[in-house]
């Protein structure tokens, strides 16, 4: 790990805080695969005010979007959903940055941060119209402060910089925040949003989530070193953290979060994790992924963790797993059901919003388009490939 | 003889470039061991080792740029760009250096280096996997740009546009990759038609519609449509979009005074545009009425709910056949 944040008693954050596990694999981590709870001297701090109550919140948050993820993969495999990028083994990550954001600060997230989007008080049924091929986009992002999630790989670092560009002047007391994968850390972009982040001084956090693949290709195609040390030659202090484990996770975006907002300028945050699904619903891991390696991470679940520390702490309860559970499911079922219901959007839909005023050059190919399809009795008719005359 | 489909049939043509010249190199991202989103490079990195087809990291940019590179040292790059929307990182690159080196260096350096583009809509992709970019490209000289219609094409022209000297940009149908039809394996691509030639695919007398890459398809069920109503269409594919082979499309227009362009690409710009111009110019006094135009709208892409509403189907290539031959159409009684 490489930092030079003065924590709380301006104590220097040892090099290698955390759980050193083999060399070159130290990250961050308060919680141990086990459920085991275990202290340390800097980041203890960030996350001291978590109660066994908020815990206990936690953990149905990241069991409700699994149920979600669970619930959309559902969808698609049954014809309601076109395609759909699950997030099934980085619950923690998403859940850990998404719990330590306020309302005012900034999300620029990739496809995959549905659970950061569920943290932001996304509707349910916003989360699927993308994916539905209803719309564009799923939501206005000013109604959640997020923005809709990007698909060309690592373009939203640069629009979260911009942002946190426009934060700094404006005196503001935010941040942006901007998630991206391992493969994207190897776009231009992401360097260029680098560059002018460590320049300006602007209070970003670049949230990384190491899944480890991008697509088929493993991570050690994308960077020869960690991903968090190749922040450091851009000047941006960096955080590896166990992705897996929320607290950790918690504790490093509070950190970052906290850094930007006093005007400590960018950090880099690589949380290491694992996509335990496919790509999307349209990949086929078993291509190019060993079984024994999800296996390994299998054992390393982010719930699974979470639920043994609140084992210890004889939290687990019957009544609080059903608790969990009956709102897993209730979110679930409102998520289907609104899936399900949602309107069709209708043929000149796709004229709207090309530009913020009409022009005259476009009302003339709608005038057409609406007189071609008004020529059929039956206006779907006149549109499949095969032809209706 | 054997029946392949559009993406085998890619893969056979990549399989005897790599057999036949050891220069060629692939470069792209997942091209190794998943064999690329849609398995077109499948099993040949296997069969041709890492070094012959390179998984790159995940850097459109960086991609054609060493391409470039590797092109100065005396290789062959064909590289995969995964879908038509992310080949944008990469526009400096090609229209920048790719495209102007040969002439830049009058004619020193050569930039042997062919972009394989999937592109085009009518798969149920989310944004960005379902554009036309080709006029961003033909519009940059010194690219070559073809696009293939038939299984046989994209073997044959795949290998063509690796020998050739010039960089091309080869854009694949991707809603086609799964069509099947017959590909001769045997056939020498020098001895082929030249991919910058247009075919003519039907005899037509009535009026002339140019279409390529995935909506030759689409004209050819609109011109057997259309036969039985009596109107006789000759269908030409374009097949190279840059330089635009205006040979057969002049005679044919001689012929019917009638021309109708399909593409998926919004219509501003775009190269039925520039058909209509050229068609125009040279055979203004052979035309009927002015040429049509039937093509996607001037908008971003749309959502996938809607994309058979921007993409042209039979009916709107038969409704611009009908404007063409002054027949009831659906702008009937409209001036202008
Ligand atoms: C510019 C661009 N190139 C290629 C793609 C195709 N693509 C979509 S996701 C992906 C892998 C991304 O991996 P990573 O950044 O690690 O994020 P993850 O999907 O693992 O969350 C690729 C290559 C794209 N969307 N955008």
């Amino acid at each position: 790990m490489s930092t030079d944040e003065t924590g709380p008693g301006g104590a220097q954050t040892p090099e290698s805080a955390g759980n050193p596990g083999s060399p070159g694999q130290e990250f961050l981590q308060l919680i141990t695969p086990a459920g085991e709870r275990i202290s340390h001297p800097e980041f203890d701090f960030w996350v001291r005010d978590i109660t066994d109550e908020q815990l206990c919140s936690l953990f149905e948050d990241m069991t409700v979007i699994r149920r979600i993820d669970v619930e959309a993969t559902a969808l698609q495999r049954q014809g309601e959903l076109a395609l759909w990028p699950p997030l099934l083994g980085q619950e923690a990550a998403q859940i850990g940055s998404g719990r330590s954001l306020r309302a005012d600060d900034f999300v620029f997230s990739s496809y995959r941060e549905n659970g950061v989007a569920y943290c932001r008080g996304v509707d349910l049924t916003d989360l699927l119209r993308v994916w539905r091929g209803n719309a564009s986009g799923g939501w206005d992002p000013y109604s959640i402060n997020m923005a809709t999630p990007q698909i060309i790989i690592g373009a939203q670092t640069l629009h979260a910089t911009g942002y946190a560009m426009g934060i700094q002047n404006d005196g503001a007391d935010a941040a942006a925040i901007t998630y991206f994968g391992d493969g994207a850390t190897s776009e231009g972009d992401v360097s260029e949003a680098m560059v002018f982040a460590a320049s300006f001084q602007v209070p970003v956090v670049f949230f990384c989530t190491n899944n480890h693949w991008a697509i088929s290709e493993p991570v050690r195609l994308q960077s020869h070193i960690q991903l968090a040390d190749r922040a450091t030659g851009f000047g941006i202090p960096s955080l590896r953290v166990d992705g897996n484990d929320v607290l950790a996770v918690m504790a490093a975006t509070r950190l970052a979060l906290d850094r930007a907002r006093r005007g400590g300028g960018p950090t880099f945050i690589e949380a290491v994790s694992y996509r335990m699904g496919p790509h999307t619903t349209a990949d086929d891991p078993t291509r190019y992924r060993d079984a024994n390696e999800l296996e390994d991470w299998a054992a390393k679940d982010p719930i699974s963790r979470l639920a043994g520390l609140l084992d210890r702490k004889g939290l687990l309860t019957a009544e609080l797993q059903q608790q969990v559970k009956d709102k897993a499911d209730a979110v679930a079922a409102e998520m289907r059901r609104g899936c399900t219901t949602m309107p069709d959007p209708q043929p000149m839909d796709i004229f709207k919003h090309v530009y913020s005023a009409p022009n005259s050059w476009l009302e003339r190919q709608q005038d057409h388009y609406a007189r071609y399809l008004a020529s059929f009795g039956d206006p779907a008719g006149a549109v499949s490939e095969e032809g209706a005359r | 003889m054997t029946q392949l489909t559009f993406a085998r049939a890619i893969n056979a043509g990549l399989r005897k470039s790599l057999e036949n010249d050891s220069k060629v190199v692939l470069l792209g991202e997942d091209i190794g061991t998943l064999g690329g989103v849609f398995r077109v490079t499948d099993g040949l990195q296997k069969d041709f080792g890492t070094h012959r087809v390179v998984d790159t990291p995940l850097a459109e940019s960086a991609i054609v740029g060493t391409a470039v590179g590797l092109a100065y040292r005396g290789y062959r790059p064909v590289v995969e760009i995964q879908f038509d929307g992310f080949i944008y990182p990469a526009f400096d690159q090609i229209v920048s250096q790719v495209a102007k080196l040969h002439y830049r260096t009058r004619g020193a350096v050569k930039m042997p280096i062919t972009i394989r583009v999937p592109f085009g809509g009518g798969i149920g992709s989310p944004e960005h996997h379902s554009e036309s970019p080709e006029a961003y490209f033909t519009h940059t000289s010194g690219l070559r740009v073809v696009t293939v219609a038939n299984p046989q094409d994209a073997y044959t022209v795949i290998q063509q546009a690796i020998s050739c000297d010039d960089p091309v940009l080869y854009f694949e149908p991707k809603r086609r990759y799964h069509d099947k039809g017959e590909v001769d394996e045997s056939v020498d691509p020098a001895m082929a038609l030249p991919m910058d030639k247009a075919r003519v695919l039907t005899d037509g007398a009535d009026v002339t519609l140019v279409a390529y890459g995935p909506l030759v398809k689409t004209a050819l069920d609109a011109a057997s449509a259309a036969a039985d109503e009596g109107i006789s269409i000759e269908v030409i594919d374009l097949r190279s979009l840059a330089p635009v082979d205006y040979e057969p499309v002049v005679a044919s227009v001689r012929k019917t005074g009638r021309l109708v362009v399909t593409h998926e690409a919004g219509q501003s710009g775009g190269l039925g545009a520039e058909v209509a111009a050229s068609i125009t110019e040279r055979c203004f006094y052979h035309l009927e009425a002015a040429p049509v135009r039937v093509t996607g709208f001037d908008i971003p892409y749309p959502y996938s709910k809607l994309e058979m509403h921007h993409l042209p189907g039979l009916d709107r290539i038969l409704d611009g056949v009908d404007r063409a031959l002054g027949r009831p159409n659906s702008l009937s009684g409209l001036e202008g």
